[in-house]
């Protein structure tokens, strides 16, 4: 499919791959050029999001296998070099570093809660916490107490393992906004796609509209800040969102959105009747799968038909709308390079951790400095080969220009 | 010819109205007209050309009676959606209709609705890249493009459907005079050589009336249309620009449009008027009440401010001027505390602005924003003037009166949504005046204004002005600089590049010059007036 894609596209587009970049059929002119400036004639352009997003979906699997802290600094650190290196040239691009607070902000609340409630482990007591029992009522649940090195790393190691995985999705989301990946979602979805996209956009206008609103209450010499300030600047703020909204509503329809293909009421049965009956198949399947008793025949397959018939449903659902793609982001090598990458480190730590070997885990009681692993860094390193893999991001100049 | 935009009978009321908002509408446009929509705010302009794709009344509600029937299609069975491969409709703040981030994306989205081809999608958006002059920006987000490329974006984002109808409310009001121009060419581009139809409302008749083919003069209150060639319909109208009222003023025939038409047959007035007295020079109360030195601002890498110095004193009307992004607003918000300046003073009444705060604030310094409504955030004027009472700390009931002073007829149980424009610059005026700053200052506050409320505007000014206010208006609207600022100063990339009395800054300016001026200059340039009232006094006064 995804060469079907490109093929059907114009040979110098400039958004696509062209056949320079594997080095065939280079027009003469460019073969006198030094090596050099020829590797540059691969053509700058986006990669398709779903691949940034499965190389980051990889290396979020691979965090969510460890609590070493180097490994897991390792791929926060694979993580930015490929975002620093390939990111796109829009807005969101420079939500990485958001990301990497909102990841402090994570560990800091995981370390509170575990000096505050949680029991603690090992025996090298830091500091002691005034306690609280609460009553038998509320299960009985201490708080403070104790605070103990031991439970302080532990705390720490976990919360920079949910830290990581939230980088790599705040990588994927600065490599390839999640307004582009839904782009990409099958017609039947478009409308769920669409109605994400709006919300999206309209999140940076609210934010000017709360900055205009607390403006205009210093205009008139009002209090800005405390809890007064804020509830009265919210009305207006949603006030204007709903105006807003209506108004784009009304330019959405005036420009065809929500045209309908003519269909048949054959079509419109097998639509229904195909998604329906999905539904009840992914039931019964699921119910096999968890209730051990279940003959085995309902499991799997009866899953498998349903997820089948679904999709059957989906691309049914998909020709009642009218609608065309312009330029769809095309599926090709890099692609391939990008989102294996990132399965590959996926792959190779879910099949340590299952296979048991040693390293994943830090030491915490007692507590000793973790090992490093060779093979685990060498999966891990695989995911900073998209820096090269993907082609450059194209109109970096525009950077600056949006700062404005 | 087969006219392609059709109303027979049409009449449209709004749900809970008493009138309608439109009545008995018949009108006939053929291919290729274009077509300008004129009247004063509230009079169903908006209406009309809503009614034109089915938004009215299939999106606002109300009912429709009598027939629209667009390229042979009926707007009663057909919805906006379906109407939008012959009907491209322009709203006016186009940053609110955009659906998509980027300029190309968003150029191609209605053609993706409409279930376009992608190899016509590419050629069509590659054409209208071209066409519009947007070649340049084709991967910008759209949130970084300036005024006039966003309504570009907003003209091409219809046109790429190839659209028969073109539909645009107010496409040059929020411009400088600049961007407006550029828009203006693009509009009779596919006029002349597309021949698309084209309905536009706009209220800077100035800026637009010459390339009208026809004028529909929408009278409101449900009164019939008047629609005529501009010559026949501006001979009446009240809302006119000032080279039709210097015209008429002057009895001209036939009735001039532009300034070219008028200059051919001013030569007698200019002649009449060389012998006019002296304007005569204003004398300033001496002590600044705002200084300015080097002051310098940013938004981020992005300079906005480089240094500018500027005082200004009680009495003046200073009108701030340059295009979109010059640095105007920037200025204003330095001015009234709501940033600091990176380097340089800012000085009301010899105090830091940044460091007051409530009635000190206000007390000194008052602000009326871009969107008025932005100062309004009760439900009912009446509890809005309470409020503005309670916040500057006075008598209760002392911004009422004040209202009721410059604005009688606005009801104080209405909600200021309702409002119209310019009854809702006037009731922020009134908030912000009752707290008696010693400054004032506007911005952008004749967008959207008919002529008739601009006038008021002015008479207000200037009365303030006189009253020992100093005023300052942040304006692309030359012709409210002619009328009522004593000095402009002209803003560029954050330096002023002119500062001086009103006639000596805009006369020999080309973008800047009010049309009266444009008229009268004669080849030596020299004394001239910038207004039509100007020139009935000075008729008036050499008899």
């Amino acid at each position: 499919m995804a060469r079907l894609q490109t093929s059907e596209r114009p040979p110098q587009h400039p958004g696509g791959i062209d056949a320079s970049f594997f080095g065939r059929n280079v027009p003469p002119s460019d073969t006198f050029r030094p090596k050099k400036q020829r590797r540059a004639t691969r053509l700058p352009r986006l990669l398709h999001p779903g691949a940034w997003w499965l190389w980051a979906a990889g290396l979020a699997v691979a965090a969510s296998r460890m609590t070493n802290p180097l490994l897991l600094l390792l791929i926060v650190a694979v993580a930015g070099y490929v975002v620093a290196a390939r990111r796109s040239p829009s807005p969101w691009a420079r939500s990485f570093s958001v990301f990497l607070k909102l990841g402090l902000i994570v560990i800091a609340i995981r370390v509170v809660f575990q000096a505050i409630v949680a029991a603690p482990i090992g025996t090298t007591v830091i500091f002691t916490l005034p306690a609280l029992t609460l009553p038998e009522i509320m299960a009985g649940v201490r708080l403070g107490g104790p605070v103990t090195l031991e439970s302080m790393v532990a705390a720490l190691y976990d919360g920079m393992r949910l830290a990581t995985i939230l980088i790599c999705v705040g990588a994927a989301n600065s490599l390839a906004s999640p307004a582009r990946l839904l782009k990409a979602v099958p017609a039947a979805l478009y409308e769920f796609g669409l109605s994400v996209v709006v919300a999206v956009t309209f999140a940076p206008q609210l934010v000017a509209d709360l900055d205009r609103v607390r403006t205009s209450r210093r205009l008139r010499g009002r209090a800005v800040g405390g809890v007064r300030g804020t509830a009265a600047v919210a009305l207006p703020v949603l006030e204007g969102a709903l105006e807003r909204s209506v108004t784009l509503a009304a330019a959405m329809d005036s420009r065809g959105y929500g045209r309908q293909a003519a269909r048949t009421p054959l079509a419109r049965h097998a639509t229904a009747a195909a998604l329906l009956s999905a539904l009840v198949f992914v039931v019964i399947g699921a119910y096999a799968l968890l209730d051990a008793s279940a003959p085995a025949v309902l499991g799997l397959p009866m899953l498998a038909l349903g997820f089948a018939l679904g999709i059957a449903g989906f691309a049914l659902a998909g020709r009642r709308s009218v609608r065309t793609r312009y330029r769809p982001d095309p599926w090709s090598w890099p692609e391939w390079g990008v989102a294996l990458c990132g399965m590959a480190t996926g792959a190779t730590l879910i099949a340590m951790s299952i296979a048991g070997v040693p390293g994943l885990i830090a030491p915490v009681d007692p507590l000793a400095w973790p090992a490093v692993p060779p093979l685990a860094v060498a999966g891990i390193l695989m995911s900073v080969l998209p820096a090269v893999i993907a082609p450059p991001a194209p109109g970096l100049r525009v950077r600056a220009e949006v700062a404005a | 010819m087969t006219p392609v935009i059709e109303f027979a009978s049409v009449t449209i009321t709004y749900p809970g109205a008493e009138r309608p908002a439109l009545a008995n509408v018949d009108l006939a446009i053929s291919e290729g007209e274009l077509v300008l929509v004129v009247g004063q705010t509230g009079s169903g302009k908006t209406t009309l050309l809503r009614a034109i794709n089915g938004l009215v009344p299939h999106f606002t509600g109300g009912t429709l009676a009598g027939s629209v029937r667009i390229a042979g299609r009926h707007t009663s069975t057909h919805h906006p959606r379906d109407l939008a491969d012959v009907v491209g409709i322009v709203p006016q703040d186009p940053l609110l209709s955009f659906v998509t981030d980027t300029v190309e994306e968003e150029l191609a989205y209605g053609m993706e609705c409409l279930g376009v081809p992608a190899s016509t999608m590419r050629r069509r958006v590659e054409e209208t890249l071209d066409l519009l002059g947007l070649a340049d920006v084709r991967d910008r987000p759209l949130l970084s493009l300036s005024g006039g490329q966003r309504q570009r974006v907003a003209i091409g984002a219809v046109l790429t459907a190839h659209p028969r109808v073109l539909v645009l409310d107010e496409p040059t009001s929020a411009l400088d005079p600049g961007a407006a121009e550029e828009v203006l060419a693009v509009l009779q581009r596919l006029v002349h050589d597309l021949g698309i139809t084209v309905v536009l409302a706009e209220h800077r008749l100035e800026r637009v009336l010459e390339y009208a083919d026809r004028v529909i003069y929408v009278p409101g209150d449900a009164q019939p249309l008047v629609v005529g060639t501009p010559a026949e319909v501006m001979q009446a109208s009240p809302v006119a620009p000032p080279v039709v009222r210097l015209g008429r003023l002057a009895e001209w025939t036939p009735l001039p449009l532009s300034v070219r038409d008028a200059r051919r047959q001013a030569r007698d007035l200019r002649e009449r008027l060389l012998h006019r007295p002296a304007r005569p020079r204003r004398t300033l109360m001496a002590d600044p009440v705002v200084t300015v030195e080097h002051t310098r601002a940013s938004y981020g890498p992005v300079p906005a401010l480089r240094g500018v110095t500027l005082d200004i004193a009680k009495g003046e009307i200073v009108a701030l001027m340059g295009r979109n992004g010059a640095g105007k607003s920037t200025l204003l918000s330095t001015l009234v505390g709501l940033r600091r300046p990176d380097a340089g003073t800012v000085r009301i009444d010899g105090v830091d602005p940044a460091t007051l705060t409530g009635p000190r604030l206000i007390g000194r310094i008052g602000l009326v924003p871009q969107d008025s409504t932005d100062l309004l955030q009760r439900d009912s004027v009446a509890a809005e003037c309470a409020d503005a009472d309670r916040d500057a700390g006075v008598e209760p009931g002392s911004t009422a009166a004040l209202l009721a002073r410059i604005a009688p007829e606005i009801p104080g149980d209405a909600h200021p949504r309702d409002l119209s424009e310019g009854q809702r610059l006037v009731l922020a005026l009134a908030v912000v005046l009752v707290a008696t700053p010693a400054v004032l200052l506007l911005d952008e506050p004749t967008r959207g204004l008919d002529y008739p409320t601009k006038e008021r505007l002015s008479d207000l000014l200037r009365h303030l002005a006189a009253s020992g206010h100093a005023i300052v208006v942040a304006t692309h609207d030359v012709e409210l600089a002619a009328e009522t600022a004593t000095r402009v100063v002209v803003l560029a990339e954050g330096e002023v590049v002119a500062d001086g009395p009103t006639a000596e800054v805009v006369v020999g300016s080309p973008l800047f010059a009010p049309q009266v001026a444009k008229v009268l200059v004669g080849p030596d340039g020299g004394d001239v007036p910038l207004t039509v009232t100007e020139v009935r006094e000075a008729l008036a006064v050499s008899g």
